[in-house]
């Protein structure tokens, strides 16, 4: 009997309010860069950037911060030096029809490669940045982004499948030719959606840098871009079940935290690769069937 | 649908046939690499470097003696194989991205083996050490084939939580307190035996045998892709999925295989760097995976063009260093410079490719109007190929 | 200048001196081509003459070299099909511009929709249900496109153009995927809209449509207008003349059939398609050594399944596969192959061919682990070089070395490299599906030969094919799939057209069926 309350006892506060928190905190730059994801996708770009979006992101927040002194414009920078990248990406996929997968990996060794190298240069130390100032916090360790990124998902939602563009870019990543020959310019909406990803996917490092710890290190998504498209993925390109998704991968993260402080006998080296081997298994599609837009991938050629 | 930059060419048995046919593919990466050391120069610049003794650095550390020369190959060697292991996928038409965690198991497995003390002759012990790091290569290649296979799962997401799993099971293992083969506190197996190393090739050099096996290795790929039915059957499957089907070729096996054979060539990689260059296998990232892939691009998946690819990039992470030490730039912008390459190759196999599309339209004989406005490609008639799902 | 009708009005359409030029081939050279307002115009030409390139300049799709567009007797320019749309042109392209996923309302007002950011998709469907009612149109708004059946998508297409304001319509090759009674049906909707005052053009390579449904006809061979005629006015011998440049013998020469002992037989096949339901629902046939076995049919009646099960692409979920007596359906294409099956693929460049391959590679596909091709795993390249050469000798591949990619050759050319591969295997019973899709007249002539001889050689040859002319022509024998099941069996020179069109349709021989064939 006592053994009994104690493992309930156990469970109960292992299923906090720290657990609630700490899963939301994970999951909200997934989430930001999972929509952003999920609307590029739409309107029919892969798009395998957005680990590449999100470090640049995170490091022009910390970069933008430090000069700036100001975390809210250090967010700002962060969300230009986004769409610049999702420019550079439309560009790329969009005008000249480059392989959207080669672009993609290109975009993050990008990422890697200038955030790295421009760490070292501007503040002379290899692998992170000085502290900077972080961005406000809302209680519970929350701060600003983390209900902005939760509103994105009915936002999307609304956008999609409600309004007159959304549907136009539902056209797009279905069946390019046909928007075109009813006089949609796929490659604009297609511009459009790119570019928001790479802003989107940019707050979500922003909030890693500058909102959730409080300065840029190396290599500081470690994978999460990744993560957000296996998310939009597994949430079959809607964008509340994308959410879910998400939020099943933040949990996984936050369980890392939570295993430590209630220091439960699972190895923390499992804990750590659970996300990782999470998005393995979801990706396999054991799950669900997946439907993804019936043109990813695809253009509509012409003239 | 986004295509892999293979040369569209037609591929024949004819020597002087394959090298005339190249040389447009050579120059255009050639003149890709050029663009991307422009944009390098420029973001240096940019940033407040001066590119000029930046590449001058960098120029010398990679050809500047004959030590420079042998470190040239030396860091050519992994990337050779890397790249080989890129066109092996790329030619059963998958993205391995993998190709970094494939060399950390098989760099692992073989430092292990390496440093193990049963008391074997170096005939045995070598060649021992070689085969566990790639068959460790081969299983962390097959597993992401066997899923796309089986369940259709992406292989460039599957790779990339590969990835982060192995780096994971590096930490693990390298960091075990009480296994008698790693040391902990360094990081890395302990040291392979005299038995177990790949030989030096020339004193006062870091030049070991391991370049030997690259070279040898991409002779073989040659051979197998070309000159064997499983060469043709994974040409075909990455070419044509359809026309596999009508042969009788098994898809899925036949990618889980190019895989597996993609994974042993990685992680002969991460084998030759363990056991030829470091003397140990060290629980470090460094990227090669992902030069890989630039290698693979830039030498447009042929073995030739890869051994090309490969040593101008080991002339890149050579002189990186120096750049790093005369001219103080961080060696993260081979990084940039490896993004500039692989976006110009992929912007210039575009213009290739629509180059050939006329080329090709206007050889046709006998080709009415329509059907030759429908292969100048308009879709209005023909139905789309099937979109890449990710 | 603008011509002016009868009545003083100006042409709807106007196309002079259109030049559009396309690396190596000019597909319209100078056309001259005039719509009378509130007429059906047929324009007629060989598959390939360039009407549909001349259709897609006016739309504007694509932009002509050279020449003038008048639209109601004002010049245009149009930079896309936006600026088309607005001028009151509508286009039906032959295979279809609709979203499948979409519902018949999203499609119908996409591209369309209005001003303001929300969609009203409540008011939107009334809007549509109105606009179908007021034309006499059956639709469902709500329905989604994919799960219709052709002919409705076909009239979601109309609709859509009716709804863009679309005075003047352009349907490109519009019967093309369309049971016969369909047609009829569409022939109606046509003189409906006629009726209310909209002009067409009706892009066709069949005559008889133009007699069916046309006041007029512009006729257009290798990029050239012949010339225009008034229909009633034109014998059908007179436009095929106009439209291929020669007489035209509309009849294959070839010596009755002697069928001998079944090579090929399928029992009771049945097969669940993608969607679920019964794509092949107890077919029977039966190949006869020496005979041309033609089935046909409107595509998406199980003819793709049913070769897939035949070549041993797929299982069935019941029946067998018999292949010289021998039960084969358990095996895969390369055992059937091994034993007599060859199968020329209704895909030439999908299927059939590996585009960037040299043609030597090509003729591996398939054979690759045989002998003399390999041996040991090992390609032997000299031997199956040697043998490339010999067979574009002998099936007359025009192309200067095997080495050359087959992406290089004409489709005329490389459907002759694919029958050879497969006919040198010698094979048992042979299935060509589509064979002549897309080949210029000279090669259709020769496809058609080569499937004769082979026939006459003692083998069984099983065609396959959406063109009913086709099928008439070549066959011996003739059978009917409709919905996954044979429905009619035939000697051919037993069964009119109308009858079989009938049967493609779904429906029975009992009903009345129109007089004219």
């Amino acid at each position: 009997m006592r053994g009994r309350r104690r493992t309930l006892d156990e469970l109960l506060s292992f299923f906090s309010v720290a657990l609630l928190t700490a899963t939301l905190r994970s999951a909200a730059p997934l989430v930001f860069a999972a929509m952003g994801g999920l609307l590029a996708e739409r309107s029919g770009i892969t798009n395998i950037a957005l680990e590449g979006f999100m470090l640049m992101g995170a490091f022009a927040a910390v970069a933008g911060t430090w000069f700036f002194h100001s975390p809210l414009i250090g967010l700002i920078v962060a969300v230009v030096v986004g769409a610049v990248g999702g420019l550079v990406f439309a560009f790329w996929t969009v005008t000249l029809r480059a392989d959207q997968i080669v672009a993609g990996t290109a975009i993050v060794l990008l990422g890697l490669g200038l955030t790295s190298f421009l760490t070292e240069h501007i503040w002379g130390q290899a692998g992170s940045s000085p502290p900077v100032e972080r961005l406000p916090t809302i209680g519970l360790g929350m701060n600003i982004l983390l209900p902005v990124a939760f509103l994105l998902v009915p936002l999307t939602h609304w956008f999609l499948f409600k309004t007159k563009a959304g549907l136009r870019v539902l056209a797009c990543g279905e069946k390019p030719e046909a928007a075109q020959a009813v006089g949609i310019d796929v490659a604009r909406y297609r511009y459009a959606m790119v570019v928001i990803s790479g802003l989107l996917a940019a707050v979500g490092g922003a909030y890693l840098s500058i909102g959730d710890l409080s300065q840029f290190t190396t290599n500081i998504t470690a994978g999460r871009g990744f993560i957000a498209l296996a998310a939009v993925i597994f949430g079959n390109w809607m964008p509340w079940p994308t959410m879910g998704a998400a939020l099943l991968f933040g949990f996984a993260q936050a369980l890392r935290f939570q295993v430590q402080a209630l220091d439960l006998p699972i190895p923390q080296d499992l804990i750590i690769a659970l996300p990782y081997l999470l998005t393995l298994v979801a990706i396999t599609g054991l799950l669900r069937r997946s439907t993804p837009p019936a043109g990813l991938g695809r253009h509509p050629t012409g003239g | 649908m986004s295509t892999l930059p293979l040369p569209t060419e037609r591929e024949s048995s004819s020597p002087w046939g394959r090298v005339t046919r190249a040389l447009p593919t050579v120059l255009s990466s050639l003149l890709a690499i050029a663009i991307a050391l422009l944009a390098g120069a420029v973001v240096l610049a940019l940033s407040g470097a001066n590119p000029i003794p930046a590449y001058e650095a960098l120029f010398a550390g990679a050809f500047g003696g004959r030590r420079e020369l042998a470190e040239t190959l030396v860091m050519a060697t992994p990337l050779i194989l890397g790249g080989l292991a890129f066109a092996v996928a790329a030619r059963a038409g998958l993205f391995n991205i993998g190709i970094e965690g494939q060399m950390v198991v098989g760099g692992l497995c073989a430092g292990l083996v390496a440093a193990w003390d049963p008391g074997l002759p170096v005939f045995i012990h070598l060649p021992l050490a070689v085969l566990a790091g790639m068959m460790a290569g081969s299983v962390w290649g097959f597993i992401p084939g066997f899923l796309k296979a089986q369940t259709g799962a992406h292989e460039v997401i599957t790779t990339i939580m590969l990835n982060y799993l192995a780096y994971r099971i590096s930490t693990v293992v390298i960091g075990q307190e009480n296994f008698p083969l790693v040391n902990p506190a360094l990081q890395a197996t302990l040291p392979a035996l005299e038995n177990a190393r790949l030989p030096r090739l020339i004193e006062g050099t870091r030049l070991h045998a391991g370049i030997l096996i690259a070279l040898a290795a991409a002779a073989v790929v040659w051979f197998l892709l070309y000159r064997t039915v499983f060469g043709y059957k994974i040409r075909t499957v990455g070419l044509s999925p359809g026309a596999a089907a009508f042969a009788g070729i098994p898809w899925g096996r036949t990618i889980a295989l190019a895989m597996l054979l993609s994974g042993l060539l990685a992680g002969l990689g991460g084998t030759v760097d363990a056991l030829g260059l470091q003397g140990r296998y060290y629980n470090v990232t460094l990227g090669i995976g992902f030069t890989s892939i630039a290698v693979g691009l830039v030498g447009r998946n042929t073995p030739f063009g890869v051994v090309l690819a490969g040593l101008l990039f080991g002339a890149l992470a050579s002189g990186a260093t120096k750049m790093q030490n005369t001219a103080g730039i961080s060696r993260d912008i081979v990084y940039v410079l490896l993004a500039f390459v692989i976006l110009s190759v992929s912007a210039l196999a575009v213009a290739q490719q629509f180059r050939q599309a006329k080329r090709l339209a206007s050889r046709a004989r006998g080709m009415t109007r329509d059907r030759a406005a429908q292969d100048a490609g308009d879709p209005l008639v023909e139905p789309s190929p099937p979109s890449r799902a990710i | 200048m603008t011509i002016q009708d009868d009545n003083g009005t100006a042409p709807a359409v106007e196309m002079r001196g259109i030049v559009k030029r396309f690396p190596g081939v000019v597909a319209n050279d100078g056309i001259e081509f005039a719509v009378r307002r509130g007429e059906i115009h047929a324009l007629l030409g060989e598959n390939g003459a360039g009407k549909s390139t001349l259709m897609n300049i006016l739309f504007g799709l694509y932009h002509p070299d050279e020449g003038e567009i008048r639209v109601n007797g004002r010049p245009v320019r149009f930079e896309s099909a936006r600026d088309a749309v607005r001028a009151g042109l509508a286009m039906v392209h032959q295979h279809f511009m609709l979203i499948p996923r979409f519902t018949v309302t999203e499609n119908i007002i996409l591209g369309s929709e209005g001003a303001g950011i929300m969609l009203d998709r409540g008011s939107a469907g009334q809007q549509v249900a109105e606009l179908a009612g007021r034309y006499g149109f059956d639709i469902d708004p709500e329905a989604i496109v994919g799960a219709l059946p052709v002919g409705m998508q076909q009239r979601v297409e109309i609709l859509r153009a009716l709804y863009q304001g679309g005075k003047t319509l352009i349907l490109d090759e519009p019967t093309a995927l369309l049971t016969p009674q369909e047609v009829d049906e569409l022939y109606d909707v046509l003189n409906r809209l006629r009726e209310s005052g909209d002009t067409i053009i009706f892009i066709t390579h069949k005559l008889r449509e133009v007699a069916a449904i046309s006041d007029r006809v512009t006729v257009i061979h290798r990029g050239r207008t012949v010339g225009t005629r008034a229909t009633k006015e034109t014998t059908a011998s007179q436009l095929a003349e106009m439209m291929v440049g020669r007489a035209v013998s509309l009849r294959v020469d070839r010596p009755p059939a002697r069928p001998g002992e079944p090579v090929l037989v399928a029992e009771d096949l049945q097969l669940l398609g993608s969607q679920g339901h019964a794509a092949l629902n107890g077919v029977h046939l039966e190949l006869r050594r020496g005979e041309i076995l033609g089935i046909c049919g409107v595509e998406g009646n199980g003819q793709a399944e049913l070769i897939e099960v035949l070549s041993g692409l797929r299982r069935p979920q019941r029946g067998r596969v018999l292949l010289k007596g021998q039960d084969v359906t358990a095996t895969g294409p390369n055992s059937r192959r091994r034993m007599g099956l060859s199968y020329i693929p209704e895909d030439r460049h999908g299927r059939g061919l590996v585009l960037p391959f040299s043609l030597t590679e090509n003729v591996l596909l398939g054979n690759a682990e045989e002998t003399p091709f390999s041996s040991g795993g090992r390609i032997d390249y000299p031997r199956s070089r040697t043998l490339t050469e010999r067979l574009m000798r002998a099936f007359d591949v025009r192309a200067p070395t095997p080495d050359i990619a087959a992406a290089a050759l004409s489709g005329g050319n490389q459907q002759k490299l694919i029958i050879a591969r497969e006919l040198h295997r010698e094979p048992d019973a042979l299935l060509a599906v589509q064979p002549t899709r897309g080949l210029d007249v000279g090669a259709i002539e020769f496809v058609h030969k080569q499937l004769v001889a082979e026939r006459d050689k003692g083998r069984g040859v099983l065609l396959i094919s959406f063109d009913l002319d086709e099928v008439m022509d070549l066959s011996d024998r003739i059978l009917v799939l409709c919905e996954g099941r044979i429905v009619g069996d035939f000697l051919n020179g037993t069964v009119t057209r109308t009858e079989l069109g009938l049967l493609m349709g779904g429906r029975g021989l009992d009903e009345h069926a129109p007089a004219a064939d």
